[in-house]
């Protein structure tokens, strides 16, 4: 009974992804997605980190409807146009985009699909460097500028920027005094990695595919990569030559976007809009994939509706290409254009509210287990529904007109990107911490900080609403007097909010020491990354596993843990472990027997200590 | 029963797993594909997955050239005499020989032809440096004339005078009064060569917004005479700083066809999109730097902006691809591809075809519609 738990005990000393190969060579030149997830993670976590710090300055500054930090307006001013700028473009460029399909993508995807790796692992790690070389490259640049300023010294290259993230025409073409071409040029080197990885992807999925693994039988996580992966690879090239043709227009006065040389600031706004609409979606159907993942596994139930998730990622993909327009209601588009896209944004909140039907479906009946992965789906799920349905007011080109440019966009984009992908990819890294890492995560501790960081987003951003819809302007350092209140109890969540994130982060990084050894299949889910060890060994499985539904959650049984320093783990009943020994590596398991879609939820199992 | 270990080895797959160590699988063969079949496909996959990619960004500039053409059609029609349409076709047809070339060489690798495949791609490269070649002339001529980018411009009449009283300036007013808007204002409308109507009708006061007429404006034009360099340095020089004091208040135009009164002159209209109406000229009138409002004239320069972004990034996608071909080309005569394995070759190929594929489209819409 113990012997699944006692041999893994030993796979910790045993040769895993980890520990094989130590040097930092090793790791540099390696080929191997799992390592090349965890340095991705600790990238893109630190850009996180970074972006979060300007967030914090940000709020502090918005504390006072003056100044706050320099009393001279116009210094200050100058200062919080590039606190912001750092910081939507840090978020945006270096965390948001990659985080959910480089770190669990990279790490997940192919041990999902059975497969020894993705399809081209060089190029996978190219991505990497491509990452690593934009970001230093634009950090350096973003930094020193708001560094030259704070100090009042001139550093190497300072240049800063203050156009906002989205480089808006003819403002960084011709006013801006900063440094929009070395900063748009990290943003291009940055495209390639995202271009590239989203490449491997497809290529991965279409050809790695294990037999018996069909299209239908994938786990949603697959269709949720797989979509992200296509907006990557067609809208990405897009923003390259937007970018391409910003540095042409500031450098050479082309004449294309800025009308003192004769060119068209709106049809800037068209190119960029054109990927960076497609891009918010990149950043949201990876954490929607990861939802689904979860949340069937917490409720022991299988997945309701699975067509429909699959195919909603499809059609979000598909629908997020024809929506950009809606970002320049107020910018002078024609009033046809305008009724158009307006009718069109509406039609891209169909299949996001598909999915989130077919989750509370799932939860139906089902027994819920309230470990931090299952609050961070839930918090999710509840952020979720407020971002999506203002952005339907927003989408009514009306009810825009009056909400553009105002706090109520910052708080609709926070709730969809930060509430959406971010809490999703914290439900991802403790839902995957144990096969990462080989280790449990506190429990305890993971549920409290859940709970702070929930209180501290919705005390930021909820408020935001509200001075949004009162005419609060976004991007102004100073303010009236009656927005005071809500920027005090906004900057005031920013602070719990960075406290709690700041107990994810130490919670992660103890466990890694401190957290019990954890199983092959610590929550009893039924992917094949689960049935392998935890760590997985560096070509992830010893032998091929065999494909079926993933959602067949009754294959699996509760086994406790004899062991004080040995998580609680599921094991294959004794029923299925024959039928997959005879069916074999990479083949086909019939489902029929073990596909409880229409059935009732297992018993309840007890929580992990 | 022992509880089921995922991690352990059944005892038939071990045999198996045994037994693979040991047999010789293809040396090109990486270790997370199964078999030779499906590395190339994936392979296939990625690479059309990528030219997706390329297509998608060049088709954000094409969608710039068709806003900008059809915000100012005139522009292409009086453009296009400063591209060399003969080399245009020249180049366009030393790509596709090598597009050729390039296919016979994948089809000598899949063979196993060693020498045919390294001759094949020494011709394809040599078709590279011939279009490149080309296109140095092209742009070298382009530099001859003042035609680079921006603002390097001769036509960018605000930013570069010198450049445009050296290199436009003559052709309006020809050498002795005999350039082409010269004798088409002779022709069209009676007025003595002294006087080009566009260029010298521009109100001498840019707050006063009525019009020099001919008669009026004498103390400009008489220094437009060809004869006398100096003046002509001069009162151009005036003009064209008028004309950027002009350019602040928007764009005027002024119609040559128009009668004799003041009013219809000059009339203020910013929201001029065309100058003559071009489908009113007769047919042999080719469009003249005169026929275009003066809108579209400070916009012909984005016209070249737009011939060397596009030519120029599709240069700069030749040059790579020539340097595939080169490395494609060591590894070949290194004895690197034959039937089992000539994948590399494959996908070399079809970046290139990509390349001509581009260049395919760029040629009419640059070179042959007028």
């Amino acid at each position: 009974m113990g012997g699944i738990l006692e041999a893994n005990r030993a796979d910790v000393h045993r040769d895993n992804y980890l520990t094989h190969g130590k040097t930092i060579r090793s790791w540099a030149f390696t080929v191997d997605h799992k390592r090349i997830a965890i340095m991705y993670m600790v990238g893109v976590l630190s850009m996180f980190g970074l972006g979060g710090i300007f967030a914090l300055l940000l709020r502090l500054e918005l504390i006072t409807p003056g100044p706050t930090f320099n009393s001279d307006p116009t210094a200050s001013n100058n200062f919080y146009n590039q606190m912001f700028t750092i910081h939507g473009a840090v978020m945006v460029f270096l965390f948001i985009i990659p985080s959910i399909p480089a770190i669990i993508g990279n790490f997940v995807l192919p041990i999902m699909l059975g497969a020894k790796d993705v399809a081209f692992p060089r190029l996978n790690l190219a991505s990497l460097y491509f990452w690593a070389i934009g970001a230093l490259f634009f950090v350096y640049v973003l930094l020193s500028g708001a560094i030259a300023l704070i100090f009042d010294i001139t550093l190497p290259g300072g240049f800063g920027l203050d156009t906002g993230w989205t480089f808006y025409t003819p403002y960084s073409t011709s006013a801006s005094t900063t440094g929009v071409i070395p900063a748009t040029l990290g943003a291009f080197i940055l495209g390639f990695s995202s271009i590239l990885t989203g490449l491997n992807f497809i290529a991965s999925i279409h050809m790695l595919r294990p037999k018996g693994m069909t299209w239908f039988r994938m786990p949603l996580m697959l269709w949720a990569l797989y979509s992200t992966a296509l907006i990557q690879v067609l809208a990405t090239p897009v923003l390259a030559i937007t970018l391409l043709l910003l540095v042409a227009e500031r450098a050479l006065h082309i004449g294309i976007f800025d009308p003192i040389y004769g060119g068209d600031p709106i049809l800037y706004q068209h190119f960029f809009w054109f990927y960076s609409h497609p891009a918010v979606y990149i950043m949201v159907l990876p954490a929607l994939g990861v939802i689904s993942e979860i949340i069937g596994v917490m409720c022991r139930r299988h997945i309701f509706g699975y067509n429909f998730i699959a195919l909603s990622s499809i059609a979000i993909a598909f629908f997020s290409f024809i929506v950009w327009g809606h970002h320049m209601f107020a910018s002078g588009q024609s009033p046809l254009m305008n009724a158009i896209f307006s009718l069109l944004t509406f039609s891209v909140a169909i299949p996001s509210a598909v999915k989130v039907f077919n989750w509370l479906a799932t939860m139906y009946r089902g027994s819920i287990r309230l470990v931090t992965p299952m609050l961070y789906v839930l918090s999710t799920i509840f952020v979720f529904l407020i971002g999506g349905l203002t952005g339907l007011f927003l989408g009514s080109l009306s009810v825009d007109i009056h909400f553009h440019d105002t706090y109520f966009i910052v708080a609709h984009f926070h709730y969809v990107m930060m509430g959406v992908t971010l809490f999703a990819l914290l439900a991802a890294m403790y839902y995957w911490y144990p096969k990462m890492f080989g280790r449990m995560y506190n429990e305890r501790l993971g549920q409290i900080a859940a709970i702070i960081v929930f209180t501290g987003f919705n005390l930021t951003f909820f408020v935001q609403f509200v001075a949004g819809a009162q005419g609060m302007p976004r991007r102004y350092a100073t303010y009236e007097e009656q927005y005071h209140i809500y920027h005090i109890i906004s900057t005031v969540g920013s602070w719990v909010l960075g406290l709690g994130l700041v107990m994810v982060l130490f919670n992660w990084v103890t466990s890694l020491k401190t957290g019990k050894i954890a199983p092959p299949n610590p929550w009893g889910a039924n992917t094949l990354e689960w049935q392998t060890s935890s760590p997985p060994p560096h070509d992830n499985f010893k032998v091929t596993p065999a494909a079926g539904d993933p959602y067949a959650l009754r294959r699996w049984q509760f086994v406790k843990s004899n062991d004080p320093a040995v998580a609680d783990g599921w094991e294959l009943k004794p029923e299925f472990r024959a039928r997959l020994e005879a069916a074999g590596p990479g083949h086909r398991v019939d489902h029929r027997d073990d596909d409880d879609e229409d059935g009732g939820s297992q018993p309840a199992v007890p929580m992990p200590g | 029963m022992s509880a089921i270990d995922p991690t352990a080895i059944p005892h038939a797959a071990a045999h198996a797993a045994a037994a693979d160590d040991h047999h010789d699988h293809p040396p090109h063969l990486a270790h997370h594909f199964d078999t030779p079949e499906q590395q190339f496909d994936a392979a296939k996959v990625g690479m059309w997955t990528f030219l997706a990619t390329e297509i998608l960004m060049f088709g954000g500039l094409f969608c710039a050239y068709a806003v900008f053409r059809f915000n100012n059609p005139d522009v292409f029609r009086y453009s296009e005499h400063h591209l060399n349409t003969t080399l245009g076709a020249i180049n366009t047809v030393v790509l596709l020989a090598s597009s050729l070339t390039m296919a016979l060489a994948v089809r000598a690798a899949q063979l196993g032809q060693k020498k045919q495949l390294c001759i094949l791609l020494c011709l394809t490269l040599l078709g590279g440096f011939g279009f490149m070649g080309i296109k140095a002339k092209e742009y070298y001529d382009k530099y001859h004339h003042g035609l680079m980018p921006g603002a390097y411009n001769s036509y960018d009449r605000a930013g570069n005078p010198e450049g445009f009283q050296e290199h436009v300036l003559p052709g309006i007013l020809g050498a002795g009064g005999h350039g082409e808007a010269a004798e088409h204002a002779v022709a069209e409308h009676g007025i003595s060569d002294q006087s080009q109507t566009t260029y010298d009708a521009a109100p001498s006061d840019p707050e006063d917004i009525t019009p020099a007429h001919p008669a009026e404006g004498t103390a400009s034009q008489e220094g437009q005479a060809p004869g006398g360099a100096e003046e002509t340095v001069d009162d151009a020089a005036a003009q064209v700083e008028l004309n950027q004091r002009l350019s602040r208040i928007g764009p005027s135009y002024v119609d040559p066809h128009a009668g004799q009164s003041d009013a219809a002159k000059v009339r203020p209209n910013f929201a001029a999109t065309t100058g003559v109406v071009t489908s009113q000229l007769p047919e042999s009138h080719g469009v003249t730097y005169t026929d275009l409002s003066v809108k579209e004239q400070s916009n012909i320069k984005a016209f070249f902006s737009i011939y060397f972004l596009a030519t120029g990034l599709h240069g700069i996608h030749v040059l790579v691809g020539m340097g595939l071909i080169t490395w494609i080309l060591i590894r070949s005569a290194a004895g690197a591809f034959g039937p089992a394995y000539f994948t590399p070759v494959d996908l070399v190929g079809l970046y290139w075809h990509l390349v001509d594929l581009i260049w395919i489209f760029l040629f009419p819409l640059l070179y042959l519609i007028h």
